[in-house]
C-alpha cells in the first residue's frame, strides 16, 4: 500500500465530521474521531520492528515533478518516533475532549475538523522528505493552531492569542523557506535525503550560513525560544486538550524535528552549534525563570514548555558537536534529547490534562485561589504529583533519567575546544544548572500550591469534585509511562531512541544497534551529575520554601519593556503606518485612481514606446481613405467636442452616443459587420442605461471642478489620447511575425467547423478569454448590485456593525 | 420611473419581439454569419431595456420574473461545463466537437457543443447587464 496517503487520512476523515456531528447528535463526534489516530497508531507502530534495525520505508506521490515536488513519505526512526507521538498523543487528546467539550455546547464540528487538519499537517512535516511539501505541511500547522487558538473566536484575548501565534510562525515558516530554496539550489534538489549526501559539499558555499540561519528561524519561531517564544503564553487560549497535544506535545517539537533532520546538513558549521546550543540554554533559563512568575496553571505550564523545549534544543545543539569531534561524552547530547523529547510529551501531556481538569471542575486556573484540592481529587492529584516530580528530575520518574544525561552533556561541553568553546564552556553547565534550580521551584509551585495547603473557601467559582471517570483515563496512562519509562529505560531506547539518534547521526552509526548508550539510573557517588542533582533539590527546596518572600520582585520589570510590548507596539506601528500610507494616495474618489491608472499607463507606455525606438509610421500600410471615412470623421470630432461643450447632461449623453454610433460606422465602412453590431448594440444598451440613471445624477455644473482639476484632467485625457494613436500607428506600421488571419482562415472550416471566424475565436480558439471576460462580466453586474443594495441597507441604518 | 406614453407603450410590445427573435436568429447564426452569443445577448438587453423604458420597472419585473442574478449563475455553469465536458472524453479540456445531423423539420442541420459555450456567454451578457440595469434603475 502507498502509505503516504495515510498523511491525508485525518483530513479526509475531517470532511465527515460536520455531517457526523448535525446528524449523529446523541453520540459525541469525538468517539468518531477516535478512530482515526488510533489506527493510525497501530499502523505505525508496525514500523517499529523494521526501524529497530536501521530499516527505512519510502512511499512518493508524484505531484508536480517538472520541478522536483512531490510528497514522499519518509519512515525511519526519527520520522516514526514523531508519527508514534502524533497519533499516540493525538489518540489520548481526543478521548481526553470527548469529556472536556461538552456536546451540547460546543461546536465540536469546527473542532474536530481543525484538529484533523492539524494532525495531517503533522504527519506530513515528520514525514516528508521533500522540503517544499514539508514547508506546505508547516505552514498548514500554523493555520490549523491558528483556527484552534481562536476557537472560542468570541473572546478577545483568544483572538488575540491566535493571531499572535500566527504572525510569528508563519514569520518564521516564510524564512524557514528561504532557507529551503538556498538548500534547493546548493543541492539542485529538495529531497532531504539527496541533500543530506551532498551536505560535506556544501560547507564554504555562499549561501550556506544564509541558509543555516534563516532555517533556524523557523525552528525556533516553531519551537519558541527566545525571543520568539511570546506566542506559546498566548496560544493557551485554546481549549486544553489543543495546549496539551499542539502546544505541548507536538507542534512545538516540530521546530526540533527540523533541527535534528537537518543536523546532518548543518552540524558540519560552527555558527549551528553555537546558536541552537545558545538559544536553547537562554530559552531553557528565560522559561523557567519566568514561569515562577505566573499565577494561571496553563501560563506556568506555558512557560515550563518554554524552557523544556530550549533544554531538548541546547541538546540537540551539543549533538552536534559530534560531527566535530569523535570523544565519547559528546555521545550523551543526541540520545538525551531523543528520550526528554519522549519523557516531556508524556509528564507535560499528563499536567496539561490535569490543569484543564482543575479548571473545568472548579472553574478558575488562577493558583492564588487555588490550593488544598488534595483531598478532593486525589486521582488528579496523584498524576499532577508524578508529571511535576519527572518535570523537576526526580526519582523515580522518567525525567530524572534524561535530566541526569542533559547535566552530563552540559558537563561534556567543557571539553570540547573547537570554535572558542573553550573560554565559553564553563558557562553552559552553570546556566543549565541554574535553570534546572528554577525548573524545580516552578515544578513545586504548579503542584503544591493547586493541590495541598489549606483550602481558600469561598474564591473557586464551583463547588470542586474530582472529574469523571473517563476524564481522567488519559492522564492516568500519561502519568503510568512516566513511572514505567523509568524502570525500563532501555527498552524504550532500543524500540524508539536508537533508531532515531541513528538517523539523526548517520556519520557515528549505521544502524540503530551501534549506539552504544546504557541508561542507568544509578551512576555512583562519584558521579558529577548525581551531586549537581543533589544541590538542586536542596537550593529549590530552599527556594520554594521561601517563594512568598522573592516572588513579588518580578513585579519589578516595568510593563513596557518587555519582548511582548516589543511585538504589540511593532504590530501597532506597522497598522499605522499602513493606514497613514494608504490614506495619503486613496481618497476615495473614483476620479482619482482614474489619473493615477491614465497618467500611469501613457507615461509607461510613451517612455517604452521612445527609449526602444520603436515608433515607427509606415504609410504604405494604411487603407485608402475614402470620402465616407472623412465625412464619418467629421462627424465623429464635432460629436466628441459636442460633448465637452455641451450645457447639460442629457445633451452631453445623446451626443456621446453620436461618438458611439459613428465609430460603429468606421467599422462599416472598413468591413467589421461584428464589430459593427456590437458596437452599435452596446452604444444603444449604455445611453439608456446612462438615461436610467440620469435623475440621479448631479447637474453637470455642481461637480465642483476648479479650474485647475479640469486642466489636470484635460491634460491626462490628451496623453491618453496622444499614446494610443501612437501605439496603433506603431503597431500596424510594423509586423514581427505574419499575422495571424490566414491560419484562422484555413482552419476554420476544417478545424472549428464555422464559418465566421470572429465568432469561432470567442467561443473556441480563445475559448479561455471568453470564459474568464464572462467571469469578469458576472463579477462586474454582481458587484454592482453588492455596492447599490449596501448603499441602501446603510442608508437604513447608518452603522454596519450592528 | 413611470411614463404613460401609450404611442411609445403599444409600439414597444410588437418591437420587443421583433428585436428579441432578431437576437434568437442571430445568436444561432453567429458561426456563420455576424453574429454570436455575445451581440445577442447585448440585443435582448437592449430590447428589455425598451421595455424598461416605456414602462416601469415594476411592471417589467411583473413580467418576467427572472432573478437575473441567476441567469447569470445559469450561464456560467453552462459555458464551464460545456468546456469541461470534454474531460470526460479524454481530449483536453474546452476541446469542442460538431457533426452534421438531419433533424426533422430543419432538415440538414449542423450541431456544434460550441453554441452551448455561447449560449453560455448569452446568458451571462443577459444576466449582468439586467442585474446592473434593474439595481441602478431600481435605486430610488
Amino acid at each position: 500500500m502507498e502509505f503516504v496517503l495515510l498523511i491525508f487520512l485525518p483530513i479526509v476523515a475531517a470532511l465527515f465530521i460536520p455531517l457526523l456531528f448535525k446528524r449523529m447528535k446523541r453520540i459525541h463526534t469525538g468517539w468518531f474521531v477516535l478512530a482515526v489516530p488510533l489506527i493510525l497508531f497501530l499502523y505505525y507502530a508496525t514500523y517499529i520492528s523494521s526501524t529497530m534495525e536501521g530499516g527505512h520505508a519510502v512511499s512518493e506521490l508524484r505531484w508536480i515533478p517538472s520541478m522536483g515536488i512531490s510528497f514522499v513519505s519518509y519512515i525511519d526512526g526519527l520520522s516514526l518516533l514523531f508519527s508514534l507521538l502524533i497519533t499516540g498523543i493525538g489518540s489520548l487528546v481526543v478521548l481526553y475532549s470527548i469529556f472536556y467539550l461538552d456536546k451540547n455546547k460546543e461546536k465540536l464540528g469546527n473542532f474536530y475538523v481543525y484538529l484533523l487538519l492539524f494532525m495531517s499537517a503533522m504527519l506530513g512535516v515528520v514525514q516528508s522528505d521533500n522540503v517544499i511539501s514539508l514547508y506546505l505541511f508547516w505552514e498548514l500547522t500554523s493555520i490549523s493552531s491558528f483556527l484552534l487558538i481562536g476557537y472560542w473566536y468570541t473572546r478577545d484575548r483568544s483572538r488575540f492569542g491566535a493571531l499572535k501565534s500566527m504572525m510569528i510562525t508563519v514569520f518564521g515558516g516564510l524564512m524557514m523557506l528561504g532557507g529551503f530554496v538556498l538548500l534547493g539550489i546548493m543541492g539542485d534538489t529538495y529531497s532531504i535525503r539527496e541533500l543530506i549526501a551532498a551536505a560535506p559539499n556544501f560547507v564554504g558555499h555562499d549561501y550556506f550560513t544564509l541558509a543555516l540561519v534563516l532555517l533556524l528561524l523557523g525552528a525556533f519561531t516553531k519551537s519558541a525560544q527566545f525571543p520568539f517564544y511570546i506566542w506559546l503564553p498566548d496560544a493557551m487560549e485554546a481549549p486544553t486538550p489543543v495546549s496539551a497535544y499542539l502546544h505541548s506535545a507536538t507542534m512545538v517539537k516540530a521546530g526540533l524535528y527540523l533541527v535534528a533532520r537537518f543536523t546532518p546538513i548543518f552540524a558540519f558549521s560552527e555558527v549551528w552549534v553555537w546558536l541552537v546550543t545558545g538559544i536553547g540554554l537562554l530559552t531553557l533559563f528565560w522559561g523557567s525563570f519566568f514561569a515562577v512568575k505566573q499565577t494561571d496553571l496553563k501560563a506556568i505550564l506555558a512557560f515550563s514548555t518554554v524552557s523544556q523545549l530550549g533544554l531538548i534544543m541546547s541538546l540537540l545543539g551539543a549533538g552536534a558537536i559530534t560531527f566535530h569531534s569523535d570523544d565519547a561524552v559528546f555521545k550523551f547530547a543526541m540520545f538525551a534529547a531523543i528520550f526528554h523529547l519522549i519523557n516531556h510529551a508524556t509528564f507535560k501531556g499528563s499536567l496539561f490534562m490535569i490543569a484543564g481538569i482543575v479548571d473545568h471542575e472548579t472553574g478558575t486556573r488562577d493558583i492564588r485561589k487555588l490550593g488544598g484540592l488534595m483531598s478532593i481529587m486525589p486521582v488528579s492529584f496523584t498524576v499532577a504529583f508524578i508529571g511535576s516530580m519527572s518535570m523537576a528530575g526526580l526519582p523515580p520518574f522518567n525525567g530524572f533519567l534524561s535530566k541526569e544525561m542533559f547535566l552530563q552533556s552540559m558537563l561534556a561541553i567543557r571539553q570540547f575546544e573547537l570554535f572558542q568553546f573553550d573560554t565559553w564552556s564553563i558557562l553552559f553547565p552553570v546556566i543549565a544548572w541554574i535553570a534546572s534550580v528554577f525548573t524545580f521551584v516552578y515544578s513545586f509551585y504548579f503542584v503544591f500550591r493547586t493541590f495541598a495547603g489549606k483550602r481558600k473557601e469561598g474564591q473557586l467559582p464551583q463547588e470542586p469534585h474530582e472529574a469523571p471517570a473517563g476524564m481522567l483515563i488519559s492522564p492516568v496512562i500519561l502519568g503510568i509511562l512516566v513511572v514505567g519509562i523509568f524502570f525500563i529505560p532501555n527498552l524504550v531506547a532500543k524500540w524508539l531512541i536508537k533508531p532515531a539518534v541513528a538517523a539523526i547521526q548517520p556519520n557515528l552509526y549505521q544502524q540503530p544497534a551501534d549506539v552504544d548508550i546504557h541508561v542507568a539510573a544509578w551512576h555512583g557517588f562519584d558521579s558529577v551529575e548525581l551531586w549537581l542533582t543533589v544541590g538542586v533539590i536542596l537550593i529549590g527546596a530552599l527556594l520554594y520554601a521561601s517563594l512568598t518572600k522573592w516572588q513579588k520582585f518580578y513585579g519589578l520589570q516595568p510593563a513596557n519593556f518587555s519582548l511582548n510590548a516589543l511585538y504589540d507596539g511593532m504590530m501597532n506601528f506597522s497598522e499605522k503606518g499602513m493606514n497613514r500610507i494608504s490614506r495619503f494616495y486613496m481618497t476615495g474618489l473614483i476620479r482619482t485612481y482614474m489619473i493615477y491608472i491614465f497618467s500611469f499607463i501613457s507615461v509607461a507606455v510613451l517612455v517604452i514606446l521612445f527609449v526602444q525606438d520603436a515608433f515607427v509610421v509606415d504609410m504604405d500600410s494604411f487603407a485608402h481613405i475614402g470620402v465616407y471615412s472623412i465625412i464619418n470623421a467629421v462627424v465623429l470630432i464635432l460629436a466628441v467636442c459636442f460633448v465637452l461643450l455641451s450645457k447639460t447632461r442629457l445633451a452631453a449623453i445623446i451626443s456621446l452616443g453620436a461618438v458611439g454610433y459613428s465609430v460603429a460606422l468606421f467599422f462599416v465602412i472598413f468591413k467589421a459587420p461584428d464589430l459593427a453590431l456590437t458596437q452599435l448594440v452596446i452604444e444603444t444598451v449604455s445611453v439608456a442605461l446612462f438615461l436610467l440613471a440620469f435623475k440621479y445624477l448631479p447637474a453637470l455644473k455642481d461637480h465642483g471642478e476648479s479650474v485647475k482639476t479640469k486642466m489636470t484632467n484635460g491634460i491626462v485625457a490628451l496623453g491618453v489620447g496622444i499614446t494610443v494613436t501612437l501605439v496603433a500607428l506603431s503597431a500596424h506600421s510594423q509586423k514581427l511575425i505574419p499575422s495571424i488571419a490566414q491560419f484562422y482562415k484555413d482552419t476554420v472550416k476544417t478545424e472549428a467547423g464555422g464559418g465566421n471566424i470572429v465568432n469561432v475565436i470567442l467561443v473556441d480558439y480563445r475559448g479561455f478569454d471568453t470564459l474568464f471576460e464572462i467571469a469578469v462580466l458576472s463579477i462586474a453586474g454582481i458587484g454592482v448590485l453588492g455596492m447599490i443594495k449596501l448603499r441602501l441597507a446603510r442608508k437604513e441604518n447608518s452603522d454596519e456593525n450592528k | 420611473m413611470r411614463t404613460n406614453d401609450v404611442i411609445l407603450q403599444t409600439t414597444t410590445k410588437v418591437v420587443f419581439f421583433i428585436i428579441f427573435l432578431f437576437a434568437i436568429h442571430i445568436f444561432f447564426a453567429g458561426h456563420y454569419t455576424p453574429g454570436g452569443g455575445f451581440v445577442g445577448g447585448l440585443l435582448t438587453t437592449g430590447a428589455l431595456v425598451l421595455l424598461l423604458l416605456a414602462f416601469d420597472l415594476k411592471t417589467v419585473q411583473k413580467a418576467l420574473p427572472f432573478n437575473f442574478v441567476i441567469v447569470i449563475g445559469i450561464g456560467l455553469l453552462l459555458a464551464l461545463g460545456t468546456a469541461a465536458g470534454s474531460i470526460f472524453f479524454n481530449v483536453p479540456f474546452f476541446t469542442h466537437a460538431f457533426d452534421d445531423f438531419t433533424l426533422p423539420l430543419f432538415g440538414e442541420t449542423a450541431l456544434h457543443t460550441a453554441m452551448l459555450f455561447d449560449a453560455g456567454v448569452y446568458l451571462v451578457v443577459v444576466g449582468s447587464a439586467m442585474t446592473i440595469i434593474q439595481s441602478i434603475g431600481g435605486d430610488a
